[in-house]
């Protein structure tokens, strides 16, 4: 298959049919209702179920119950939606659940408006619990995130995230679907699936919580085990031109996008580097020893209010260099050109 | 290298997004990169519906014009909205028999085209944008008619199929206006 002009929610709602995606439970919520538009049209005649739920945390707790049958699964929302998805997401964690999940971001609190922003990053593993958390930054990344979040979501058996935003949902960008990664291999059996009877090669039933103590070796299990695998195996960054940058710019998705177009207009007058995490987590706090020891300041791009993920960016940075947020101003979300500002002006602040 | 950045902007139902989609699918039927970003929100009930487009054959940094170096208009109120963020010396193409407002930038080139007056002559009043549509690959280049045509072909088919023929002459009658004032 060629190069094609996609819908970033379509080319996502494909890439999960072409990995094996057998249902997809939903509810609509701008901006990302052509991902079940899409699963409406093309799943069915795929071979696979499409169902409109009648709630967000209703479709979650299908993804739930599709999960233990031992399918390949997947859902998706906004940032309202996702809140509603959290209880199951949380359970599906602790019961160690594969499964998909896309939250193509809007701007809040609450219902807010439909533009893109990044306000969901807090969201992904609250309640004492990990998710690896994909963020792409173009039609053809989200549709290959997509595609290999469902390998890693069985390969490790937890869920994924594929934190997204309205302007990649909506946007069409070119995607090529025969340069998806390489389908894993000898992923473990479902020998756990609850597929009705041991001739299916699953078990009648089985009691999925942990309780008692179960519950803490299960979370042990997390922490020694599931999550060192995931840091180790999965962290993914990309990062351009840090090793000899004035300042560094941190961002995901969109903002990172923004970032591109801002160091294009400040070429010439200073370097700039880039440190985009295309995992959120785990997030690639070891891309930051890169950084030239003369970095004079690291600024974090992200289309919100105070900033999220700059927590994390603090963290990375350990007080080597000054770390400050530039995000949506009184009149619009963030842009380029606030980029470009707030560059120059870190970039005079440090130099006076 | 090459880059063009294109903002389209009409009222709803003229079809504005519908012509940024058409050189977006070009450029990428032609080997070349393409983003497509609609403007949402309320804006598209009434008032006016606008798209970025970005081609290139190289990568494209980001999705989103600011500042376009080439505007399709096709009603006053866009005039009013995105004359001043034209680049300088940018290309301003208008469907002249939409829009009768002054363009009071001196330094654009402005290409006038009677796109309504010419779909109706075609007797597909609907196809004003296709007009603006040839209207543009003359005037800013990036996409060749062949393929803007071979993409009308595929774009409208089942019970839009009738449409293709005359959409294909429309976008040639604009293609042909513009490039025969040389400009």
């Amino acid at each position: 298959m060629a190069k094609v002009l996609m819908k970033g929610n379509e080319a996502m709602a494909e890439a999960a049919i072409q990995a094996g995606c057998q249902a997809f439970f939903g509810y609509p919520i701008t901006p990302q209702s052509e991902i079940p538009e899409y699963f409406s049209r093309e799943l069915p005649p795929r071979g696979g179920l499409f169902l409109q739920a009648e709630s967000e945390m209703a479709a979650m707790n299908m993804v739930m119950g599709a999960s233990a049958a031992g399918g390949r699964v997947m859902t998706s929302t906004s940032g309202p939606g996702f809140c509603l998805k959290l209880e199951a997401l949380a359970a599906m964690t602790l019961t160690r659940l594969p499964a998909v999940i896309v939250v193509v971001m809007r701007s809040g609190p609450a219902f807010g408006t439909m533009k893109a922003a990044q306000e969901d990053y807090r969201m992904c593993g609250n309640g004492g619990y990990r998710v690896v958390t994909m963020a792409p930054s173009d039609v053809q990344e989200a549709a290959a995130m997509v595609y290999e979040a469902f390998d890693i979501a069985d390969q490790y058996r937890n869920p994924v995230v594929i934190l997204a935003d309205g302007m990649i949902g909506q946007m069409m960008g070119s995607v090529d679907f025969d340069r998806m990664p390489p389908r894993r291999e000898n992923l473990p059996a479902k020998d756990w699936a609850l597929r009705g009877s041991d001739s299916r090669g699953g078990k009648a039933q089985a009691i999925l919580f942990p309780v008692g103590t179960a519950h803490y070796i299960e979370k042990n299990i997390a922490e020694t085990e599931l999550y060192p695998a995931l840091i180790a195996n999965e962290t993914r960054v990309e990062s351009i031109g840090v090793e000899d940058a004035d300042i560094v710019l941190a961002a995901y998705g969109t903002a990172s996008r923004m970032c591109r177009a801002a160091m294009e207009t400040l070429k010439g007058e200073l370097k700039l580097g880039l440190i985009r995490p295309k995992t959120l987590w785990p997030f690639p706090y070891e891309a930051f020893e890169a950084v030239n020891p003369k970095c004079k300041a690291i600024i974090c791009p992200e289309i919100n209010i105070m900033g999220q993920m700059i927590d994390d960016v603090k963290i990375a940075a350990a007080g080597r260099w000054p770390v400050s947020h530039v995000g949506d101003s009184r009149t619009d979300f963030l842009t380029p050109d606030a980029i470009v500002e707030k560059v120059r002006q870190v970039w005079k602040e440090v130099n006076a | 290298m090459f880059r063009n950045t294109i903002i389209v902007a009409g009222s709803g139902g003229q079809g504005a997004l519908r012509v940024g989609q058409m050189i977006a699918y070009a450029a990428i039927n032609e080997g070349n990169e393409a983003t497509w970003l609609p403007s949402y929100g309320a804006e598209m009930r009434g008032g006016t519906a606008n798209c970025s487009v970005v081609i290139s054959d190289e990568e494209i940094p980001f999705a989103m014009v600011s500042q376009p170096g080439c505007c399709i208009v096709m009603n006053n109120a866009s005039l009013a909205k995105f004359q001043a963020a034209i680049q300088p010396g940018g290309t301003l193409i208008l469907d002249s028999s939409m829009v009768d407002a002054p363009v009071e930038r001196t330094d654009l080139r402005v290409v006038r085209v009677p796109a309504d007056v010419i779909a109706e002559e075609e007797g597909n009043s609907r196809g004003a944008n296709m007009v603006l549509l040839g209207a543009y690959v003359a005037a800013c280049g990036g996409i060749s008619m062949d393929a803007v045509c071979q993409n009308i072909d595929h774009s409208f088919t089942g019970s839009k199929a009738k449409y293709a023929e005359s959409n294909k002459r429309l976008a040639r009658r604009g293609y042909e206006l513009v490039a025969s004032q040389g400009n």
